[in-house]
Order: C-alpha cells, then sequence, then structure tokens
C-alpha cells in the first residue's frame, strides 16, 4: 500500500468566536492517495471548505493529525506552511480572490515569483494559454468576467504544478454554462498534470465526476460514507 | 530576494492610485510642513541677523560700560584697535512738551550720539535729511530727532521745540528707521536721539544717574574678534565691561528668536503626532481593505517578511511623497509670505531656502510616519490565509511582534533625542514629549471608557431610537471613536493648554499686579532733591505708600575670592550688572530669613544682606565673600543676612544690599516707588517733574501694558502652532468620518428599510459627532488645565486659576469640528437608496 498524498487523523477543529468556542469539525480521520480525485459534499455549515482549508494548512487544526506528501503540516508555523503551498499546492476558491492591482499574467506568475522561478512570465503566459485567456493576459480582474477570473484562478492554482490541487467550490458563483467549462478545465488540467484533486461541492453531478466521494454532516464524515470506504 | 519580490509586489498594489490616502498624506504633509516652515523662518532671521550682525550692532564690535563713560585707559585700548569709534550713551528720561500752557511728558529712550554716529548704516528720517543736519543747531536750539510713537503722544509737530531735563531741543525730523535699534532689545519708551554734548545742561548725566554707554568699534578689515574679545575681558577684568560684537549683533533677539522657534518646532511636532494618529488610522484602514490580498498572497505562499516587506514598501513610498509635499511647502510658503513678515519683524531677515530645517522636518516626518506605521503594518503579516473564508474570527492579537515594540521605542527615543538637540533644550523637549504621551495615554483611556459608557448608556435610552443608533455606533466602532477623540482631543488639548497658560499670564501680569503695583517708578532722583520730592509726597493725602532707597548698579564678579560664575555657574544674578542699595535698618515689609542685619551705625568692613531664594540657588551661605564691581571699584563684602525679596508686586527689590558706610561715598541717585490713588497720578507727575526736570517717572501701568502687548505677539505666535495642530487634527476628522461612510451608508439603509425618516437619522450622525466632539473636548479641556496648571504652578511661579471663557471656547471647538467633520459625509449616506445599498452587499 502506498503512503496517501493526504492523511488525516482523528483531525478537530474549534474556533473561539464572540458568542463562545465553537467546533466546526470533530476527529476526522481520512487518507487521499496520490492522483486520486476527492469530492467533499454535504450541507452549509457541516465543515466541507473548513476540512479543505485544514489540508491546505490554511487553517491550523486544534487536535490530531494531518499529513501531506508525508509532512506533518500540524507542527509547522505559518510561515514553513506557505512555502509548503507554494512548492506543493494549489488553491482555488469560489470567490476566486484574484489581486485586483495585478494582471492576469501578474496574478498566474505570482506563486512563480514567490519560488524565485526566473521565467515565471514565460511560464505564466502559457499558462493562461492553456486556459484560453492569453488574450486577456494585461488585463484587470475588475476587467473580466466572472467565469474569466476563474480560469485565471485555476492558472494561477496550476501554473506551479504543485502535487495537489484544492477547490473550493469553484463554480459557486458563476452561472450554469461557465460552471461546466471550469470543471472541464480543472478536471483537464489535474490529468494533464496528474495532481491530486480536492473539490468541495454543492453539486452531487459535480461530486459524481470524482474517482470518490466524502459525505460531512455537522462535522463528522457521514456514516454511510464511511461504511462504502 | 524577498526584498525584490515585496518591491514588485508593492509597485503592482500602488497602481491603485492614492485613493484613501488623500489624509495620510495630508497629516504628514501639514506636520512636516509647519516644522519645516518654522525653521525656514528662524533661520532667515538668524542668517539675517549673523549678516547684518555689524550693521545691526553698529560696528564690528561694542563695548558697554554701565553708569559711566569709558576712562582714559579703556579709551586708549579701543583707539589703538579701532579705526573709527563711536561713543553713544543711552538712558531713560522724559521728554517734555509745552503748548499754550498746556504739559506734555513722555517716557522716552535717549540715545545721546557723538558725531562719528553711526559707524554703520544711516539713520532714515522723514523729512529726509542727513542725522548731522538733524542734529545741527536750530533757531538757537540743538536739534533731536525721535519716533513717531512719541511724537504722536506728545502731539508734538516736526520743528516744534521739547525739553529734556532742563535743555530745550528743536524736533527735526522723525526717525523712520534706527539701523542698530534692534540690537538695544526691550525698551520702555520711543526713542530720541541727540548729541551726547548738547546734554551738557540738561541736569541729565549727573553723577550717579541711571545711563549706558556704548563705545562702538570700526575695526580693520577681517578682524579676529574672537581675539579681541579674550584680550579686552583680559584688560577689563572686573570693570564692568560687557563685549558684544558683529558674530552676533543683537544678542537679545537671536537668543529670543531661536527659542520661541525651538518652542514652536515641539509646537509643531504636537502636531505632527496628531498627524500621526491620523497615518496610523489611514494604514490600518488602507490594511484593513487588503486583508483578502495579503490572504491571497499567504495562500500562494508568500511568506510573513513578503507581506510585511510589500506593504512597508508601500507605505514607505506614500511617507516620502507626503513628507516631500510638506516640504515645498514648508520651503516655499516662508518665501510666499516674507514680504507680511518681513513688515512685523523689527530686524533683518534673509528668506530663502535653507537645506537644514528642511532637513530637520523630513526627519521628524520619516521618525513620526516609521513610528505610527509600524504597528499596524506588524500586524499585516498576522493576517492568516484562512481569512478568506473566515472573517478574523478570534485570530486577532492585540501586540505586535516584540521585534516591532523594539523598533517604535528605538525610533520614539531618536525623535525625542533628535528634537532635543535640534531645540538644544532638553527639558523643555522632555516636558513636551512628556505632555504629549501623557496627552496620548489619557486619550486612549478616555475612547475606551466612553466606548464603554456609550454601551451602557444603550439601555438607558428606551424609546429614543436616535440617542441608541448614536451610542450603539460609538460602542460599536473599531475605529472611528479612537480616532476622533485621539485626533482632536490631542489637537484640543495643546490649544488648551496655550489658552490656559496665556490667559494665567496675562491674569498675573495685567490682572492682580496693577492693583499692588505701585503707580510710579522715578528713578535718578539725586541726593539733594530727596527731601523735596518726599515732601511733595508725604502732603498728599492721595499717597498711600512711598518707598524710596538709594540706588547703584554693580557687578558681581567674585565669590569666596574665585570668579563668580566659577562658583555660582550662569545664573542670572551674574548676568551684568544688578541693582545694589544700602539701608541702615531693614524696611517694614523685610523679612530677614537667617542672619542678622547689621547693627545701627555700623561702620566696620562691608557686610551684605542677600536675596534668600536667590542665594540658594546660587549655594551661597552665611559667612561668604562676595566681590562688587561698582563704577569701576571692587568693594568685597561678607554676607551676614538672607532675606526675602517678592518681585511678583513690582515694587523696589534689591538682590543686594550693604551697610551704609560701604556705599554711601560712591556717587548715586535714588529711586522711588509711589502708591497713590489714580485720580492724583497726573498732578503729582505735573509737580515732580516740573520741580526735577532730572527725574524720569515710569507709569507702572504703561510699562504692564508693554509687556502684555509682547506677551499677546508670543500667544499669538503659539496659537497660529497651535491652529496647525488643530487643523491636522480636523483632517484626521474628516478622514475618520470618510472611512466610516461605508458602515453609515449600510446603517442608513436598514434603518430607512425598517421606516426611518431621513431627519431622525440625520439626527443620530449629528448626536454621535456631538457626543464624540464633547468627549474630545472634556479630555482636552482636562488636559490643557493639568499642563496650565503644572506650568503656572512649577514653571512660571504664579497662581493658577482655570480660564473659563478659553475652557468652554475648547469644548464649543471640539463639537462644532466633528460636527462639521460627521455630517460632510452624512448626505451620501442620507440620499443612497436602500435597495441599492442592500442589493450589492448581498
Amino acid at each position: 500500500m502506498t503512503t496517501p498524498v493526504l492523511s488525516l487523523k482523528n483531525a478537530t477543529l474549534s474556533l473561539d468566536g464572540n458568542a463562545g468556542r465553537v467546533d466546526i469539525l470533530h476527529a476526522i480521520s481520512l487518507d487521499i492517495q496520490a492522483g486520486e480525485t476527492v469530492g467533499l459534499v454535504g450541507p452549509s455549515g457541516s465543515g466541507k471548505s473548513s476540512l479543505l482549508m485544514l489540508m491546505g494548512g490554511l487553517e491550523q487544526a486544534t487536535g490530531g493529525s494531518i499529513h501531506a506528501l508525508g509532512q506533518d503540516l500540524t507542527t509547522m508555523n505559518e510561515d514553513a506552511l506557505a512555502r509548503f503551498r507554494r512548492d506543493h499546492m494549489g488553491v482555488v476558491f469560489q470567490s476566486f480572490h484574484l489581486i485586483p492591482t495585478m494582471t492576469a499574467l501578474e496574478n498566474v506568475a505570482t506563486p512563480l515569483e514567490l519560488a524565485g522561478v526566473k521565467d515565471a512570465f514565460e511560464r505564466a503566459r502559457a499558462e493562461l494559454t492553456d486556459v484560453g485567456l492569453n488574450h486577456r493576459a494585461d488585463h484587470y480582474p475588475s476587467q473580466m468576467s466572472g467565469g474569466e477570473q476563474q480560469r485565471v484562478a485555476l492558472a494561477r492554482a496550476s501554473v506551479a504544478r504543485p502535487q495537489i490541487l484544492l477547490a473550493d467550490e469553484p463554480t459557486g458563483n458563476l452561472d450554469g454554462a461557465n460552471g461546466n467549462a471550469i470543471m472541464d478545465l480543472l478536471f483537464g488540467l489535474r490529468d494533464k498534470h496528474g495532481a491530486t484533486l480536492v473539490l468541495v461541492t454543492h453539486s452531487n453531478t459535480l461530486a459524481a465526476r470524482c474517482d470518490r466521494v466524502v459525505r460531512l454532516e455537522d462535522g463528522l464524515i457521514a456514516p454511510q460514507q464511511k461504511a462504502a470506504e | 530576494m524577498s526584498i525584490a519580490i515585496a518591491a514588485r509586489f508593492a509597485r503592482r498594489e500602488l497602481r491603485g492610485g492614492l485613493k484613501g490616502f488623500s489624509i495620510f498624506l495630508a497629516c504628514l504633509a501639514l506636520g512636516v510642513a509647519a516644522i519645516a516652515a518654522v525653521g525656514s523662518v528662524r533661520m532667515a532671521i538668524e542668517t539675517g541677523l549673523s549678516r547684518e550682525g555689524a550693521a545691526l550692532l553698529g560696528g564690528d564690535a561694542e563695548l558697554d560700560f554701565t553708569y559711566r563713560f569709558a576712562n582714559d585707559d579703556e579709551k586708549m585700548w579701543m583707539q589703538s584697535r579701532a579705526s573709527a569709534v563711536s561713543e553713544i550713551a543711552e538712558f531713560r528720561s522724559m521728554a517734555v512738551v509745552e503748548i499754550a500752557g498746556e504739559v506734555e511728558r513722555g517716557l522716552t529712550q535717549v540715545k545721546a550720539v557723538d558725531d562719528a554716529y553711526p559707524l554703520l548704516g544711516t539713520v532714515e528720517l522723514s523729512p529726509a535729511m542727513e542725522l548731522d543736519a538733524a542734529l545741527g543747531s536750530h533757531a538757537g536750539l540743538p536739534g533731536a530727532v525721535m519716533e513717531r510713537a512719541l511724537i504722536d503722544r506728545l502731539d508734538l509737530t516736526i520743528g516744534q521745540s521739547f525739553a529734556l531735563g532742563t535743555q530745550q531741543f528743536h524736533l527735526s525730523a522723525e526717525i523712520t528707521r534706527e539701523p542698530d535699534g534692534a540690537a538695544g532689545g526691550f525698551g520702555l519708551g520711543p526713542r530720541t536721539i541727540v548729541r551726547t554734548a548738547d546734554l551738557a545742561n540738561s541736569s541729565l548725566l549727573a553723577a550717579g544717574t541711571l545711563f549706558n554707554t556704548k563705545y562702538r568699534l570700526d575695526l580693520p578689515a577681517d578682524p579676529d574678534l574672537a581675539a579681541l574679545e579674550t584680550d579686552a575681558k583680559a584688560a577689563f577684568q572686573n570693570s564692568g565691561m560687557r563685549w558684544t560684537d558683529a558674530r552676533n549683533g543683537a544678542p537679545g533677539v537671536a537668543e529670543f528668536v531661536n527659542r520661541l522657534g525651538a518652542f514652536l518646532v515641539l509646537v509643531g511636532l504636537s502636531g505632527l503626532a496628531v498627524g500621526g494618529v491620523g497615518v496610523a488610522a489611514a494604514v490600518r484602514a488602507y490594511l484593513a481593505e487588503k486583508t483578502n490580498v495579503i490572504a491571497t498572497l499567504r495562500t500562494l505562499g508568500a511568506e510573513r517578511s513578503t507581506i510585511f516587506q510589500t506593504y512597508f514598501i508601500q507605505v514607505g513610498i506614500l511617507s516620502l511623497i507626503g513628507i516631500s509635499i510638506g516640504l515645498i511647502l514648508g520651503a516655499f510658503a516662508p518665501l510666499l509670505l516674507a514680504p507680511l513678515i518681513e513688515a512685523r519683524l523689527p530686524i533683518p531677515a534673509n528668506f530663502g531656502i535653507y537645506p537644514a530645517p528642511l532637513y530637520e522636518a523630513a526627519i521628524y516626518g520619516l521618525l513620526t510616519a516609521f513610528i505610527f506605521t509600524l504597528w499596524p503594518l506588524a500586524r499585516a503579516e498576522d493576517v492568516r490565509a484562512a481569512t478568506l473564508f473566515r472573517d478574523a474570527l478570534g485570530t486577532s492579537k492585540l501586540l505586535p511582534a516584540p521585534r516591532y515594540l523594539v523598533a517604535i521605542a528605538i525610533a520614539l527615543c531618536a525623535l525625542i533625542g533628535l528634537a532635543a538637540y535640534f531645540s538644544g533644550t532638553w527639558l523643555l523637549t522632555l516636558w513636551t514629549s512628556g505632555g504629549i504621551a501623557i496627552a496620548l495615554l489619557m486619550l486612549v483611556v478616555s475612547a475606551s471608557i466612553i466606548k464603554w459608557l456609550a454601551k451602557r448608556g444603550g439601555k438607558i435610552t428606551k424609546g429614543r431610537p436616535a440617542w441608541r443608533w448614536a451610542l450603539t455606533s460609538i460602542s460599536g466602532s473599531q475605529e472611528g471613536a479612537a480616532s476622533v477623540i485621539l485626533s482632536l482631543g490631542l489637537g484640543l488639548s495643546v490649544l488648551a493648554s496655550v489658552g490656559q497658560i496665556d490667559g494665567n499670564l496675562r491674569n498675573a501680569i495685567t490682572g492682580n499686579l496693577p492693583d499692588v503695583a505701585p503707580s510710579y517708578f522715578f528713578v535718578d532722583i539725586q541726593r539733594d532733591q530727596m527731601d523735596g520730592y518726599t515732601k511733595r509726597l508725604k502732603d498728599d493725602p492721595d499717597v498711600r505708600r512711598i518707598d524710596s532707597a538709594p540706588m547703584l548698579r554693580g557687578v558681581i564678579t567674585q565669590i569666596n575670592g574665585k570668579p563668580a560664575r566659577e562658583v555660582a555657574g550662569d545664573h542670572w544674578v551674574l548676568e551684568g550688572d544688578r541693582g545694589v542699595t544700602y539701608s541702615e535698618k531693614p524696611n517694614k515689609r523685610t523679612r530677614v530669613t537667617d542672619g542678622e542685619w547689621w547693627p545701627k551705625d555700623y561702620n566696620g568692613p562691608p557686610l551684605i544682606s542677600f536675596a534668600a531664594e536667590e542665594a540658594e540657588e546660587m549655594n551661597l551661605s552665611l559667612g561668604d565673600t562676595m566681590t562688587i564691581n561698582i563704577l569701576g571699584r571692587d568693594i568685597t563684602g561678607t554676607i551676614s543676612s538672607f532675606r526675602e525679596v517678592d518681585f511678583s508686586t513690582a515694587g523696589i527689590g534689591f538682590i543686594l544690599s550693604m551697610n551704609p558706610s560701604a556705599l554711601e561715598g560712591a556717587p548715586h541717585s535714588f529711586i522711588s516707588t509711589v502708591y497713590a490713588e489714580p485720580k492724583a497720578e497726573a498732578a503729582i507727575l505735573r509737580d515732580l517733574a516740573k520741580q526735577y526736570p532730572n527725574i524720569t517717572a515710569i507709569r507702572v501701568r504703561d510699562a504692564i501694558e508693554r509687556v502684555a502687548d509682547v506677551l499677546s505677539g508670543l500667544a499669538a505666535a503659539t496659537s497660529y502652532g497651535a491652529a496647525a495642530t488643530l487643523l491636522t487634527g480636523f483632517l484626521v476628522l474628516i478622514g475618520a468620518a470618510a472611512a466610516g461612510t461605508n458602515a453609515r451608508t449600510y446603517e442608513a439603509a436598514v434603518l430607512k428599510t425598517l421606516g426611518a425618516t431621513r431627519g431622525r437619522i440625520l439626527f443620530s450622525f449629528a448626536l454621535r459627532s456631538i457626543l464624540l466632539g464633547l468627549a474630545a473636548g472634556a479630555v482636552a479641556l482636562l488636559a490643557g488645565i493639568t499642563g496650565g496648571w503644572a506650568v503656572s504652578t512649577y514653571v512660571m511661579d504664579i497662581q493658577y486659576s482655570i480660564i473659563w471663557p478659553s475652557a468652554l471656547a475648547i469644548i464649543a471647538g471640539g463639537v462644532i469640528a466633528t460636527l462639521i467633520a460627521g455630517l460632510m459625509f452624512a448626505w451620501g449616506p442620507l440620499a443612497a437608496r436602500p435597495a441599492q445599498i442592500l442589493r450589492a452587499r448581498e
């Protein structure tokens, strides 16, 4: 049996808010293998996005362990996590989160620049061409449609060839046609570069395109899913 | 590597333009401009003074004697070194005019000159003529020239005659410019210039009369003034000679300009501190807007240092822009205003662009920007990637990393150290810095208390929704309340302190003093005139009190056989000559605090009674010996008693009194104070002046008015500085109001949806502003009263009472300023249609 790319053991997440402590995830254990595509589904507030953020080291677990590519994310500090993401992960958000003062090309080049890659802009342009936006390279996010912005975000997430792609409802802010196009592109990039994909979605249709579906309810992996494993 | 990337990111971020940074730039620019402008004006005056030093002094060097003309040896010394020497005698006297039986008298500062005067420059007269011609004989009378103020006061016209002592003079012209006029400093009367020789029959300048002589030297080209000064001081040691030269032609003025300039720069620094509050608020608001960008960069792998550097570079560039704008304004404003400033200055100023004050202002600006922006910048690196999908739920830390706190502390110390270095007054700098720090602390605490009170107050506003909205917006606001109270509060605190100090000082001088002060000071009463003088006053039922004392002037040269300055340092008593008196027994109001007064008819070695407070400051003890040079003769006495001397009532007060036999033989005159009913004052002056034309009368009320005039000028200059601080505070207010516009627009949209009228919402907005203004005003008042009390009590030693008109004006000013700033941004939220706003939020 191969070592999983992502491995969570009894991972919990609780946060302190104005209204007191909120338990978001309860003892989640989950292994994801290299090259696997996993859909995280569940009702709003079930903890899907939080689980995805734990996997990306964007959120610190309050208990348990999270290993990515064999490294324990829970023992890393913020800067080590940032460097780990830079070198091994790509993240796509529902709200795109492009940097408004940067052009499409600069947005895509940013992870490469942060990694000190010399030909960052050439590679970024090639990636933009792959998502069909070469002609929009010098446009700012505010000059592009939602679908175009999400395509730039996809290019930005995949340009450094990460082993792990994390996508948080990437079609949530898009209409049906644009959403389908983005999903085709996302799965196409994954197939092309062979990354592991974890996708948070509300849509059963999209989830069905994944190798495996994990359902969350109230911060727990739903029993039927555990049974299916 | 990280810096290069950060610089690239910073450049891209700045593409968004300077939107949101206008208040940042304005605060920094205004603070730097105020300091640069004050520094540039100070430099212009100092350059003018040093360039015109010789002209201001009336020669390359000046030797000054009290009470006497130079003796032959001294004259010989001067003539052997100078290519020309001019002798001037200065004294106060009464100019008297009798026209058609009506007699007018005016106190004048007489300058008696020789033919060589002026060695440098020209005395400008109206009608235009040479000074020689003006002072020459006219219809058998010697000529004189006078300043306009005195001509008007005496109701004279050119060509008429007036008397100085017993000598009549012909008024030939009005003095429009006296080249060496500024060097003399503060005078109690307008100037009259006559020839010394023409005073021979005036009965003025008799032995014992109070007068000064000045010998101006015109030296060969490029004289070594320092060497000459040393030479003169060695030759005339203990003769009471004072030396001034062209290196600093008007030392009093230069010192005054220097001190006032330093003080105004410190006031400017408090303005910069207010600006710092605005700068910090602007950076915080900017970074709050950038939270998503920062979190995105973190997601993409940017390290904390990259984030910090990215925004540090941006804020650095913006700071440089703000400081540059400030420097340009500060450098050019004095140039543009030069004609106006020059018209109000009695001394030459050489306006131009001076790098030194601009460097000083730039350094202050950089350090202030660093101190106030580092905190919010340091917290930017704490923004976590998770912020992208979750509002900072329980993540924010209160303090930045210790390294940033250390950096802020170092920058703060550097700022205070540099301010002290540049101003040259450690004590004043530390007091000012301490004052600003305490005021800021008070304001921070007050802001928290006010938010807490607003939260509590919300519960008792049932049935008054506008009040509740106002209070909840104060208690819930993250930035607004603190920004408003800090910026406006600090600006108002400075103004309140200035108001309280000025008011109390004015009260001390013009309030109580005229009631306790004498009506007249009479000086130069000759010994043989004393009986007649005293009789005239004793017979007058309206005269309550007469105090008279013999008056000599002397320089304390040695204490216990050592040079006085070595023993007592730079105490003011040792600066130049002091009044010295003698008395057989202590007068009724004298209280001997230690030792004993000399016995009646004591005829032994000289004994001294010294002022107790000054003795303590100079570390003097009973039994110490003191050498006083009076009229060129050294008299050494032993301190046998200390006594209290009260200078606050403007009565006669001598630091140094001796037993009669020690001084009686020396030529001297008497000084006298007269306390009389106001209705009797005119008659007393008329009778005494007629009987004794040589006596000079100084009306104390006039003198007080002159001092009050000078104080008004000082208070005005300080108020301008404080006004710049307040203007910066107002800018910060506008910034805070503008920053809150989005929140208020949303609030108004929701309230309108729920049925609130615009009037009601406007009332709530106004109420919010008024409450914050009241709070800021009240805190400022407390700070101002505390500052005013501390300065009055510990620095000026005057009684303190709250100046209510100024205090209430400060509170009203606080309310009006916040109301204006708040309402400026109220129309947008009120006018917006709820549907647009609420849909945009979804």
